[in-house]
């Protein structure tokens, strides 16, 4: 019996609810421990349940709770098969573990528990995401993630830059949202119905391409909000604004997951459309060298991880868009870990620095911070795909299957290499700047190692970044063993044979290896290399494609917008509202005249409407 | 020659327009009264004279409830009009034109 686990949702919900409306009262640190509890008892409750999967001892089930919208084919219900599994294990326990960093790292903050009020907020949404069981629910949590993204983002709204960093993840997730939006009207046009079961055994028989096309292809376009693929990426580095937890909540093990998990959930639909697989391939290899290069060039150690997610992201796009979807998932669940590791690390420098994230004024904080150091040391090795680490195996998995599908997909599997070796470049360049080198620090900063309630989740999602790469290895593949119920439906790449994967694995190990010999040298010295101008000035601004997007799009869109405000709402609606007041008044003008004061004047009008009415009479029954 | 009901209308009627113009065309608030009273009674005139014809005891009812109307509305309509008269030593309705619009 699972019917319980509706309790995965309502915990995260209650702690919202809590925290809310009394967290005041609670006070620090106990808002922040109740968030932490609550959903790591919602882990607790899912991993009984998930276990089974991994054993084998359960089978995928949609647990119905109560009808939504039933013309839909809206239930409140979930799917509980293993992707969803995967993905509550994930978002409940990579998002406890933040909740406990967060403890420590948002200490003294004057709206300490409305900050874990909207974190709770944010993994019910997500839980509500990855449960739903069918579209419409699905998409109650995917514009859920929008909303509580944007809560968290501009979280420390007074600067302005974190308001408007909000405003755009949410305005440029709403692009993205129309397309889910579209083809969920597609869906049901010629569904009838939104529930996944239904959908994905009838979608062979009903679904003609070019119907499949179309809704995969909005879906993408879905995807690329939330999974910041080009184009719409640019919010994702701007989102770096929010608290550090935010980012590694948001951008490691949960919002950005979603655009992938979609389309997992949807695997069947996009393998009906073989060429918007290659479209989602294209876009992912380019996500992931684009985003790679600019990763190369920043100087914001949390800047540099954002663009890594926006490529690594690629990376699973590239996956799902070559059919490897297991692939996809487990580079995500990698991913969740590390990057999360990543991110908390790199935020436990930024509190060891007093707020400073420039890395110029790092470096020599090895000494310093001595549990910081070595977990990152595991995520830096894990992210560049270094053997036995488990970037290594998950990526190596999504090359290996783009490399196989032989042809122009070649070229795809370049850019995807070119793109491994940047990533251990830009890591190796972070890691170096950070901890190695001699101190840069300002004047009168005293780094120090961060409390245990940070430190122990970053020494968590290490052992995790370190191990988890074990799971799906050639000889071993238990992840997709995991899978496959979720996959049932779909076709699955041939494994590649172990001779192939042996030479793109070594040919992998052999450019990150590369990448970090590479970077080592270039920045371990007594001097950082002058990196002004050219290249490197046009890469710290990202390639302008914002100034691109802010001329194209956001200009003319103000432009629109002023119009409105200064022509058509004082001109057309104040016209019309003040026209109609104008007119009744003028009217009333002319009638108050008739109100003379006279008794006679009313009187002869009484009896002149009294004759009148005599003569109506008579006419009408014929008197006259 | 018989009195029929037809006289008793013809008289009411001329009562009645006899009151119309009062109200119409004299301007003392007293005389307007008296004409109203004036149109009053010729519709109770009517009501007796068409009970009778008909048979009804309603129309005399009715005429009943216009004289106990009539005779409040008197005690009110004069409490005015010499309250009026007192304050300005004037009837005239014409001068009473302060609520016009």
């Amino acid at each position: 019996m699972t019917d319980y686990l509706w309790l995965i949702v309502a915990l995260p919900l209650i702690g919202f609810l809590i925290n809310l409306f009394f967290g005041k009262r609670i006070g620090e640190p106990l808002a922040g421990w109740l968030g932490f509890s609550l959903i790591g008892i919602s882990w607790l409750i899912a991993l009984t349940p998930t276990l089974d999967f991994l054993f084998g001892n359960a089978n995928p089930e949609t647990i119905f709770y109560f009808e939504w919208i039933p013309m839909l084919g809206a239930d409140a219900a979930i799917l509980w098969d293993p992707l969803a599994a995967l993905l509550v294990m994930i978002v409940t326990g990579v998002g406890a573990l933040i909740h406990l960093y967060s403890i420590g790292y948002m200490h003294g903050d004057p709206r300490y528990a409305r900050f874990f009020a909207y974190m709770n907020l944010f993994i019910a949404s997500m839980l509500i995401l990855v449960l739903a069981s069918n579209f419409a629910l699905m998409f109650v949590g995917w514009e859920l993630v929008g909303l509580s993204s944007y809560l968290l983002i501009s979280f420390w709204f007074t600067k302005p830059s974190a308001a408007a960093a909000g405003k755009k993840a949410f305005i440029l997730n709403r692009i993205g949202d129309w397309g889910f939006l579209v083809a969920l009207m597609i869906i049901f046009a010629t569904f009838g119905t939104f529930d996944f079961v239904t959908i994905f055994t009838t979608a062979p028989a009903i679904l003609t391409a070019g119907a499949a096309t179309a809704i995969t292809l909005l879906l993408f376009v879905g995807a690329t909000g939330k999974s910041a693929q080009i184009p719409l990426y640019v919010w994702l580095p701007d989102a770096m604004e929010g608290p550090t937890p935010v980012s590694a909540l948001i951008h490691a093990a949960t919002m950005v997951t979603a655009g992938v998990f979609m389309m997992a959930r949807s695997a069947v639909l996009f393998q009906l459309a073989p060429s918007t697989g290659v479209v989602v391939a294209i876009v992912g290899a380019a996500t992931a060298l684009f985003a790679a290069v600019i990763a190369v060039t920043q100087m914001d150690i949390k800047k540099v991880l954002a663009y890594s997610t926006i490529s690594q992201l690629g990376y699973m796009v590239l996956g799902i868009g070559v059919g490897a979807y297991t692939a996809g998932v487990f580079h995500l669940t990698t991913h969740a870990f590390f990057k999360a590791l990543l991110f908390l690390g790199a935020g436990s420098v930024i509190h060891a620095m007093a707020g400073r994230q420039d890395m110029r004024e790092m470096g020599g904080l090895r000494k310093k911070m001595p549990i910081t150091f070595i977990t990152m040391t595991v995520g830096w090795l894990a992210i560049s795909g270094i053997f036995p680490f488990s970037g290594f195996w998950s990526k190596d998995e999504i090359l290996a299957a783009t490399f196989d599908r032989g042809g122009l997909w070649l070229i795809l599997w370049g850019i995807a290499l070119l793109a491994a070796l940047l990533t251990a470049f830009y890591m190796t360049r972070l890691w170096v700047m950070t901890f190695f080198g001699k101190p840069r620090w300002e004047e009168g900063t005293h780094p120090h190692e961060s409390p245990w309630t940070m430190t122990v989740p970053l020494i968590i999602l290490a052992l995790f970044s370190l191990t988890f790469g074990w799971f799906n290895t050639p000889a071993r593949l238990a992840f997709e063993h995991f899978l496959a119920p979720s996959f049932a439906l779909v076709a699955h790449p041939e494994a590649p044979s172990l001779q192939s994967f042996l030479m793109l694995a070594t040919l992998a190990l052999v450019v990150a290896i590369a990448g970090i010999v590479w970077s080592w040298n270039r920045y371990h010295r007594a001097d950082l290399p002058v990196e002004e101008g050219g290249f490197w000035k046009d890469g710290l601004n990202a390639f302008y494609v914002d100034d691109f997007y802010g001329r194209v799009f956001v200009a003319p869109g103000k432009k629109v917008s002023e119009w409105f405000a200064d022509t058509v709402d004082p001109k057309v609606i104040d016209g019309a509202a003040t026209g109609i007041a104008h007119g009744v008044e003028s009217f009333g003008d002319e009638l108050k005249t008739t109100q003379s004061g006279r008794v006679r004047g009313y009187a002869a009008g009484v009896a002149i409407g009294g004759i009148l009415l005599m003569l109506a009479f008579l006419v009408i029954g014929g008197g006259i | 020659m018989t009195v029929t009901v037809t006289w008793y209308l013809i008289l009411a009627a001329g009562l009645f327009s006899i009151g119309v113009g009062g109200v119409l065309i004299r301007r003392n608030a007293l005389v307007m009264f008296m004409s109203i009273e004036l149109m009053l009674n010729s519709v109770n005139l009517t009501f007796v004279a068409l009970s009778k014809n008909l048979g009804l005891i309603e129309g005399q009812v009715a005429a009943l409830f216009v004289m106990v109307v009539a005779a409040a509305e008197v005690t009110i309509g004069l409490a005015i009009i010499v309250a009026i008269f007192r304050r300005r030593s004037s009837a005239n309705v014409d001068e009473l034109a302060e609520m016009k619009g």
